[in-house]
């Protein structure tokens, strides 16, 4: 192997690539926080009588689940960009991710609002709670519970896919600062590799982060 | 053609042409990490801990880094140790060893979901190692992951969608080359999501079936 490795400006660069990876995790908590908001509506919706919000909801979730999280983003960035709303990277792919994460989770909601038995509910609504209440002191709390691993991996998910806004020009994440940094000083393996160990951390964190908040949240 | 716009047939053509790459890097690079993801999990259901746990634990890299940065990496090899290998060749490897990594927790999950009573009754038959894991416990391990295994081949799909950031003309980039001719960026992207759509979503109903079907025996 005639390569020779230069650490040493990747090491002098780090503090911007730390600063993207915060960029990163910044991207990734909303798009998880506004997508799981979205997701639980999108659930309720796919249950709901009215045919017509059922099947906005079941095309929502379709397209987010059958289609790949790039096209997506590229769909709002350069999909929108065309009808005269002019987007900037950051958004599109802010816009992108809660859109791929409140379709996956919207399924998994699906699932979790079946764990919480029927018979819960009209008790609930037999002691006088109205249907919002209900839903929000019993049905929520165990369905988020059911659910909990899953929306770990999301975010886990949502963590990883932030790199993606690199392919339509985001230069402030991770993946972004990365890129400029590899392009100014063709320093390519060294670069990625610092950067690929930044997003292992990041994705451990926030596994660990979430064992603890599990066990703080949900022991007896 | 379509609403008085410049788009052509020969367009629509190079968007199929796009998607059989799409196709093509999929099947590859799922049969590779299926192939691997076999081998791995046995080992990591079968072996002892000190073999297990570091496996496992270089597998969980691989799902732990975007698809996008191995891919860069992968291909920094290429010049590193000066193996010219073409884009696509790399692609399937990095694709592959990625499906592995996601193959082999499947496997190991259907290998511990075979009751071990069912595999030592096998054994005190008179069947070898290797004979009771090929006729016992992967049939049975194979019904129990294959709706997963669905989904991991139809998620591998969509992450192909990644490979054009080192060059390879699939399907999503083939939709950029004509956008850059025919201007129509939402039409264009529309036809190409309709393409993934059409690919993914009768086989994802087919997992879903499958998995209910055999959930209720």
């Amino acid at each position: 192997m005639s390569y020779t490795f230069q650490w040493r400006p990747v090491l002098r660069s780090l503090p911007e690539m730390l600063w993207g990876a915060s960029v990163t995790l910044e991207i990734a908590i909303m798009a998880m926080s506004v997508g799981t908001a979205l997701a639980i509506l999108l659930a309720l919706a796919k249950r709901s009588n009215l045919k017509i919000l059922s099947r906005l909801a079941g095309i929502w979730i379709e397209v987010a689940r059958n289609t790949p999280a790039l096209f997506q983003i590229y769909w709002i960035y350069f999909g929108l960009g065309s009808l005269g709303i002019g987007i900037e990277p950051y958004s599109a792919l802010v816009f992108g991710i809660t859109f791929n994460n409140a379709g996956y989770l919207a399924e998994t909601f699906r699932g979790g609002f079946s764990a919480v038995p029927e018979a819960q509910i009209r008790a609930a609504r037999s002691l006088g709670m109205g249907a919002v209440p209900t839903l929000w002191h019993i049905v929520l709390p165990q369905m988020l519970r059911v659910t909990f691993p899953a929306l770990t991996n999301q975010m886990v998910w949502s963590i990883l896919m932030t790199s993606l806004g690199a392919v339509v020009g985001l230069t402030s994440d991770l993946t972004g600062v990365t890129q400029q940094l590899n392009v100014v000083t063709y320093r390519t393996f060294e670069y990625f590799f610092v950067s690929a160990c930044l997003y292992y951390v990041m994705s451990k964190i926030c596994t660990i982060f979430a064992r603890l908040l599990a066990w703080r949240l949900f022991r007896y | 053609m379509f609403f008085d716009s410049s788009l052509s047939w020969n367009d629509i053509l190079f968007l199929l042409d796009g998607a059989i790459v799409t196709i093509a890097i999929t099947l590859a690079s799922v049969a590779l990490g299926t192939i691997l993801g076999v081998l791995f999990g046995l080992v990591r259901a079968g072996a002892l801990w000190w073999i297990s746990w570091p496996l496992g634990g270089a597998l969980d890299i691989f799902r732990s880094v975007p698809l996008l940065i191995q891919l860069v990496l992968f291909n920094s090899f290429n010049s590193m140790f000066r193996l010219h290998w073409s884009p696509y060749v790399i692609a399937c490897i990095c694709l592959g060893i990625y499906t592995a990594a996601f193959c082999t927790e499947l496997v190991r999950s259907g290998v511990l979901a075979v009751p071990p009573a069912t595999r030592r009754a096998a054994r005190s038959l008179g069947m070898s190692w290797w004979q009771e894991v090929v006729s016992i416990t992967l049939p049975m391990a194979t019904r129990i992951v294959f709706p997963s295994w669905i989904g991991l081949s139809l998620g591998v799909m969509k992450d192909t969608s990644l490979v054009l950031w080192i060059g390879i003309i699939e399907l999503l980039r083939s939709s950029q080359i004509i956008t850059s001719r025919v201007q129509e960026p939402l039409l264009i992207l529309t036809i190409t999501g309709l393409i993934y759509f059409l690919m993914s979503f009768p086989i994802a109903r087919l997992g879903a079936h499958l998995e209910r079907r055999w959930q209720i025996q």
